[in-house]
């Protein structure tokens, strides 16, 4: 609901933001996020499509070319796949390879949609492809007030966003502000204080590193939680103040170990902090397997993520340094 | 419909074609001097197309090329001097040498950008045409692509998609029969692009690409039609590129890969779109010699003063790599 009123109050607000994507008009694929939109603006400017994601993500690139801010809508980021071309070589590289003649304002909503015995194509995290690319700034919000935050700002943003978030969030409740503002591009948020180690949470990551962090203290390990809330551009400084602090950090990725995210962070900090690192860092994610299908395997494959998984190996890996 | 064609429509599109022709030539010997360095798809011999097409264009209709993208970007009223510094990779081309002869535009002629990755672009002319519906602006916007585009499935989602929402795009295929190395014959079962607008009932048409004035006609009513709220529509035309698929002659590190058949070649020279509009002006007594020579000696001057231009200014500073990633 936080998304739906911060696309209603910028649509309202500015008429060059539109909506385009697969199933704007039903709560089938995005749930509440769409509701009252197209009763309220119509159908030119809330816009459903056949699935041609690849055409309809570079219509949207070209509208914003053409001076619009479209928001263009992915209700499972895996078939956003058949759209890397617009987002990575049109949309990413226009501004530069005009000389920065045309921007291209827009934001490309992915959304990941796991878990249910889905398998392999409806479950993937993919923003660790997207945050790869020169050009591109890639947002993944972990609370209601960032969803809403969040977006704003990406529609705001003069530059191509991928705001990409996670359906296991959908359902977490939080204080959201009426008015119209914005959670600023590329910088991130400490959850909670903490003094024995930086536990960095991407997305769903930083959920449940907020979760864990009451387990945490019984077992007398502080954490200090950090969401980044984006993961292009990263907010190192905000990371490396806290394991100056910390001497110790873990981040937990809602995507593949190999090439990830997290990797990404642990690497920044390392070449900029090494000598505040008291043990090597940690990579929590998921394991470099296709999500699968049957309760028992997902179960399983999922199980880094859990409250209960992160407890424990954060706790033997703080442990293991402390003896 | 048959246009009745003002000797203003005549000389424009002759000096339009001309233009592009001499300055795709004057390329030529700087490429193989190795002045120029970047990779640089000529339009010569077609370029009745982009003159014939874009003649009916305003500079708030939107128009997206393609690696061949010059004469597009020239019919389209963007600045040769720019264009040509671009190509030799200086500061003070129309992309400030971030882009290079692929990535020519002309923001405020409404030349918004051209792409080497083959139908990539075409997608951003139906957005653009969707921008247009959005605002209830009556403009056109149109994609130029080839032959090797047609292969690629966001073209078709993009009729489809264009077709289903009745945008104002033409869609214009520049048919030269080569796919880089490949021949049509090797790329499709049929030679039959234009009928990919009637499985969408857009209305399509297929002309000579070589005939400037056939192209003016036939863009003319299509661009029309869109104007109106009648498009999308869809050109297949039929045209030939003189030179290499990349650079003067498809000379790849010593080994001529061209493998065109001599006289297929000379049959289309025989059929030059500006040798044919010449026969019109002459048959029809529209320009004089004198006059024909004046133009002739404008473009050639506009020419090489663009290369003057362009040899005086400088390259970009190393020190601005990293400006232009994103917009502040």
């Amino acid at each position: 609901m936080a998304l739906n009123e911060a696309i209603h109050q910028m649509m309202a607000e500015d008429p060059s933001v539109f909506l385009i994507g697969q199933g704007v008009k039903s709560p089938w694929y995005v749930g509440n996020t769409a509701t009252g939109l197209l009763d309220r603006f119509g159908e030119a400017r809330v816009i459903d499509t056949p699935v041609s994601e690849n055409a309809v993500t570079g219509a949207a690139v070209g509208a914003a070319i053409a001076g619009m801010k479209p928001i263009v809508e992915h209700p499972r980021m895996d078939f956003m796949m058949y759209a890397l071309d617009p987002i990575l070589n049109e949309a990413a590289n226009w501004l530069y390879m005009s000389g920065g003649a045309v921007n291209v304002p827009l934001v490309i909503w992915g959304i990941i949609n796991r878990g249910g015995e889905q398998a392999a194509q409806h479950s993937q995290a993919l923003h660790a492809l997207f945050a790869h690319i020169p050009g591109l700034k890639v947002v993944m919000p972990s609370t209601a007030y960032d969803a809403k935050g969040l977006m704003i700002a990406a529609i705001k943003d003069k530059n191509p966003v991928l705001y990409i978030d996670d359906r296991w969030l959908y359902r977490v409740k939080g204080n959201v502000p009426k008015k119209i503002y914005s959670v600023p591009i590329g910088k991130g948020a400490v959850r909670k204080k903490g003094k024995d180690i930086t536990v960095v949470g991407i997305s769903y990551g930083a959920h449940q590193a907020t979760l864990a962090y009451d387990e945490l203290l019984k077992k007398g390990i502080s954490a200090e939680i950090i969401d980044p809330r984006t993961v292009k551009p990263l907010d190192i400084p905000l990371i490396l103040e806290s394991v100056k602090k910390t001497k110790r950090l873990a981040v937990i990725d809602t995507g593949w170990k190999t090439g990830g995210i997290a990797g990404e962070i642990i690497a920044s900090i390392t070449e900029k902090g090494f000598q505040y690192l008291k043990q090597a860092p940690l990579r929590i994610t998921l394991p470099d397997i296709p999500a699968p299908m049957a309760r028992t395997l997902e179960e399983e494959y999922y199980r880094p993520l859990s409250v209960q998984s992160i407890v424990a190996t954060i706790e033997t890996m703080v442990r293991k340094n402390k003896k | 419909m048959k246009h009745i064609y003002s000797k203003k429509t005549i000389q424009r599109l002759y000096e339009t074609m001309l233009r592009i022709r001499h300055v795709e030539e004057s390329f030529v010997e700087p490429i193989l001097s190795g002045t120029i360095r970047c990779p640089v798809h000529l339009y010569v011999g077609e370029e009745g197309v982009a003159a014939g097409t874009l003649a009916h264009t305003n500079k708030d209709d939107i128009i997206f090329g393609t690696h061949r993208s010059h004469g597009h970007y020239l019919a389209k009223g963007g600045d040769m001097r720019a264009m040509v510094a671009e190509i030799y990779g200086k500061e003070t081309g129309c992309a400030k040498g971030r882009g290079g002869s692929m990535h020519v535009v002309d923001a405020k002629k409404g030349m918004l950008g051209a792409a080497p990755i083959v139908a990539g672009t075409v997608s951003l002319a139906v957005g653009a045409a969707l921008s247009f519906k959005i605002k209830k602006q009556k403009n056109v916007a149109i994609a130029f692509f080839g032959d090797g585009a047609v292969g690629e499935g966001v073209l078709h989602e993009a009729l489809n998609f264009a077709a289903l929402n009745k945008l104002p795009v033409l869609f214009v295929c520049e048919n030269n029969y080569y796919s880089t190395h490949m021949p049509l014959r090797d790329t499709r079962p049929y030679d039959n692009i234009f009928e990919l607008g009637a499985p969408h009932k857009i209305a399509y048409a297929r002309a000579s690409g070589n005939d400037v004035l056939k192209v003016y006609d036939v863009a003319g009513d299509m661009i029309q039609k869109c104007r109106v709220g009648q498009g999308p529509a869809f050109i297949e035309f039929l045209t030939y590129r003189y030179r290499g698929h990349v650079g003067p002659n498809d000379n790849i590190q010593g080994t001529q890969t061209d493998i065109r058949p001599k006289a297929e070649v000379a049959k289309w020279k025989r059929n030059d779109p500006i040798r044919n509009l010449e026969s019109y002006i002459a048959r029809n007594k529209i320009l004089s010699r004198g006059e024909q020579d004046k133009i002739l000696k404008r473009v050639g001057k506009e020419i090489q003063n663009a290369h003057a231009f362009s040899q005086k200014s400088r390259f970009p500073d190393p020190k601005t790599l990293s400006d232009y990633v994103f917009k502040k």
